[in-house]
């Protein structure tokens, strides 16, 4: 007799924790042969303000730590990905006609893109910041730091890849996030919470919501407690309404230029320019003399 | 209640000490599109005046539609020459300009302080210098982009608007042109309403050094002149200094069309002296944080926050020094604080101030009888007994009047500092090294002065956090507004 495969419930990941919507709505995914795959959690307005919540609780704590650390935690969660492969690569490819093939090499170009962002955590202010040759007798430095809760609007495609390009370069800064996955085939993104619930990643830095981003796209513009917003490349009209609901808050916004096979040219998806958007430039001070 | 300290505390007089140089104005002042002096197609004109006097000084051209479409066509058609143009020879063009700021620095100073109101010396020691000091710095820049920006690839962006506000208008000018023209770009300036005399002298320059036609017009006139000129389809950058609130209009007006933005706007900065600070030098360093450009400075140290075990002394010490500050005729080499910018600023500032009063905060200001019966003027002062909710506490004056509040430890210093929408500045004084590193770590806000205030340098970047605004002005960072990145190395793996 066969034996009946146990389904996995998938979640909304909030605040290190594993969570059903709060409303209770859900989204069902047919794959391609038409079967109903899953029902996903459809992240409401009040999933969102949770998720910023707890991104907000942990930015002192993951601004705080040493760049290192930082490293070797993201690192880590190319690690955990990595002993995950197959699982992810079985997720991209439920809703698409894609190749088992081309999954296994977005799953690849994703670890590899997170060892890169794992190697900016302790340089990127290297090779942002500087000392200035000020015309006094003064010490002038300027260090790039963290901005604080950064929205992450993820493309449809590549699902996995295209979240964790755009992912990486504000959360290596310190930044904490709140991702909104792509909608089509929001399999990877829920899965990848159990990746960051094991590499290390503090409770609340990676926050990741399925559903519909449309739903929630002026939700996250007008939100004041987010400061920045790096976006996969949208529509005019998704633009307006990012940029306009921006401007009350002041919102730093990025919509990332990657197309097509871009997001498997890892010098360009891991850019120090793409960081640099999700850091303040603070310029220090001070007079020397005796 | 108001306490008043007495004036002259030394007990005797300065003689005045007025500037003598005669600068000459023209009656019409036109516009500076494609290289030349043009009269405004809109007909009309308005009075600039200046402060100190409330006198008429010339006719300013006032940019309608027609101008501002004419001055975005020949910053667009001198585009591709000046961005393919052998990026020495761009730096040659901006090192000569710098050159001329600095041998007609004595005219821009004086023409500086009559149309504006601040002191000569002033003028004379931080605009000017530091004008002629950008286009000098960034002109070095032009032909080293790629060392700028690692691993990619930098080109311009195209047709810059660029708008500035009042309080430092040459070198607000300098900060948004030199960077601009560095990259590659070409530019249309729209100087603030009521100082547009040393921009129009700036195109004098540009004529003189034989700056390419069209690489930099300037258009005169008010709100409405700027909102067409960021509006106007064929610009592809805005640059804009000034309140937040026109800043934020900005920013939902460019949604969706692409334009790139950069924003340099208001503040609330925190001035915070601990116990173990040189007390002394301390107190300078709030006079010049508050008081610099009659406190019309985005920077400004409004809110001083002081630990508690040395507010007696350090409102004592303040006190004796408001004192001896000498508020009068901008053109006097002594003058500490000039004329406030115009009638409208002068009451905002006595709005604030009246505000302060009425909700309970005490008022300190000196009485200096010498303040001349023309012209806006508002004597420095300072208010205690501030609560954080207070309005003066809270909304950005841009006038002579500081806030005093105390801190007991370092955390609440650091908190009640960043309680603010603004990002733009903080200063800290301590003797203790670390407690210097670890307070201006945890401040945000994009400069930090420490143990001083209020300095600035071509190399170093200028501009805030949060509603402060975003991007950088000055130093290598101030080049990033002014440049597209191609982050592509060719290296596809």
């Amino acid at each position: 007799m066969s034996r009946l495969t146990v389904a996995k419930t998938y979640k909304l990941y909030i605040g290190g924790s594993f969570q059903q919507t709060e409303s209770g709505r859900s989204i069902a995914i047919v794959d391609v042969k038409g079967n109903t795959a899953a029902h996903m959690c459809h992240a409401s307005r009040k999933d969102f303000r949770e998720a910023v919540e707890a991104a907000t609780k942990a930015f002192g704590a993951w601004s705080g730590i040493t760049g290192y650390l930082r490293g070797q935690i993201l690192y880590r969660m190319a690690e955990m990905l990595e002993g995950r492969r197959e699982e992810f690569a079985a997720a991209i490819q439920v809703t698409g006609s894609i190749t088992p093939a081309t999954a296994r090499k977005e799953v690849d170009a994703t670890v590899d893109c997170l060892v890169r962002f794992a190697g900016w955590t302790d340089k990127f202010q290297q090779v942002l910041g500087c000392a200035n040759a000020v015309a006094g007798n003064f010490y002038n430095f300027t260090v790039p730091q963290p901005q604080g809760v950064v929205a992450v609007i993820a493309p449809e495609t590549p699902s996995l890849l295209g979240l964790v390009s755009l992912l990486g370069a504000p959360l290596c800064a310190g930044n904490t996030t709140v991702v909104l996955g792509a909608d089509a085939n929001p399999i990877p993104t829920a899965i990848l919470g159990e990746v960051c619930q094991t590499c290390d990643v503090p409770a609340g830095v990676i926050n990741l919501l399925t559903g519909s981003k449309k739903d929630l796209l002026e939700h996250v513009a007008s939100h004041r407690q987010v400061v920045g917003i790096y976006a996969a490349p949208l529509g005019k009209k998704e633009r307006v309404i990012i940029e306009r609901g921006a401007a009350d808050s002041m919102k730093r916004v990025r919509f990332a230029a990657m197309q097509g096979d871009d997001w498997y040219d890892g010098s360009r998806v891991s850019s120090p320019w793409n960081i640099e958007p999700f850091v303040e430039m603070k310029t220090i001070w001070h007079p020397s003399a005796c | 209640m108001t306490t008043n300290a007495q004036p002259d505390v030394a007990g005797w007089e300065y003689s005045p000490a007025l500037e003598s140089t005669k600068v000459t104005i023209e009656q019409k002042n036109k516009l500076f599109i494609g290289g030349k002096f043009v009269t405004p197609k809109s007909r009309s004109w308005f009075a600039t005046t200046n402060p100190s006097t409330g006198k008429k000084l010339a006719d300013i051209a006032c940019a309608g539609k027609a101008d501002v479409n004419a001055a975005v066509a020949s910053a667009k058609a001198a585009l591709p020459k000046w961005s393919r143009l052998p990026a020495t020879e761009r730096a040659k063009y901006l090192y000569a300009i710098a050159r001329r700021i600095q041998e007609r620095a004595r005219e821009f100073a004086i023409l500086e302080t009559m149309d504006g109101g601040k002191p000569i010396k002033e003028s004379r020691d931080v605009d000017i210098p530091l004008a002629a000091q950008h286009f000098f710095y960034y002109a070095g820049w032009a032909d080293k982009l790629e060392y700028a920006f690692p691993g990619a690839k930098p080109s311009p962006i195209g047709v810059c608007a660029q708008i500035i506000p009042w309080n430092f208008p040459l070198l607000m000018a300098a900060w948004k042109i030199a960077p601009a023209l560095a990259c590659g770009n070409t530019s249309i300036l729209k100087p603030a309403e009521t100082t547009s005399l040393t921009a129009l002298r700036l195109a004098e320059i540009f004529q003189e050094v034989g700056l390419p036609d069209g690489v930099a017009n300037i258009v005169t006139g008010a709100g409405d002149t700027g909102r067409i000129l960021a509006e106007h389809k064929s610009v592809n950058k805005v640059a804009f200094t000034g309140s937040t609130q026109v800043g934020k209009l900005l920013m939902r007006e460019t949604a969706g069309t692409g334009k790139k933005l950069t924003l340099e706007l208001g503040g609330k900065s925190a001035n915070i002296i601990f116990a173990d600070a040189a007390i002394d030098q301390a107190v300078e360093g709030i006079v010049s944080g508050i008081y610099f450009n009659q406190g019309h400075v985005c920077c400004a140290g409004s809110r001083l926050f002081v630990e508690e075990s040395i507010l007696d002394e350090v409102v004592h010490k303040l006190k004796h020094r408001l004192s001896s500050l000498r508020v009068g005729d901008p053109l006097d080499k002594n003058t500490d604080l000039g004329a406030i910018n115009s009638k409208s600023q002068l009451d905002i500032v006595k709005g604030y101030i009246a505000t302060g009063v009425k909700e309970g905060a005490q008022l300190h200001e000196t009485t200096n009888q010498r303040l001349p019966s023309r012209g806006y003027w508002c004597n420095p002062c300072f208010f205690t007994d501030v609560q954080p909710s207070h309005t003066i506490a809270r909304e950005e004056i841009f006038g002579p009047v500081l806030c005093v509040m105390t801190f007991r430890t370092p955390e609440e210093a650091i908190s009640r500092a960043n309680n603010s929408p603004y990002g733009l500045a903080a200063g800290v004084w301590t003797d203790k090294g670390s407690k210097i590193f670890e307070v201006a770590k945890k401040l945000d806000a994009g400069i930090i002065w420490c143990n001083t205030y209020n300095k600035f340098d071509a190399a170093s970047p200028f501009g805030g956090f949060k509603e402060s605004g975003y991007g950088r002005e000055g130093g290598l960072q101030g080049l990033r507004p002014y440049v597209q990145l191609d982050t592509a190395l060719g290296r596809k793996n």
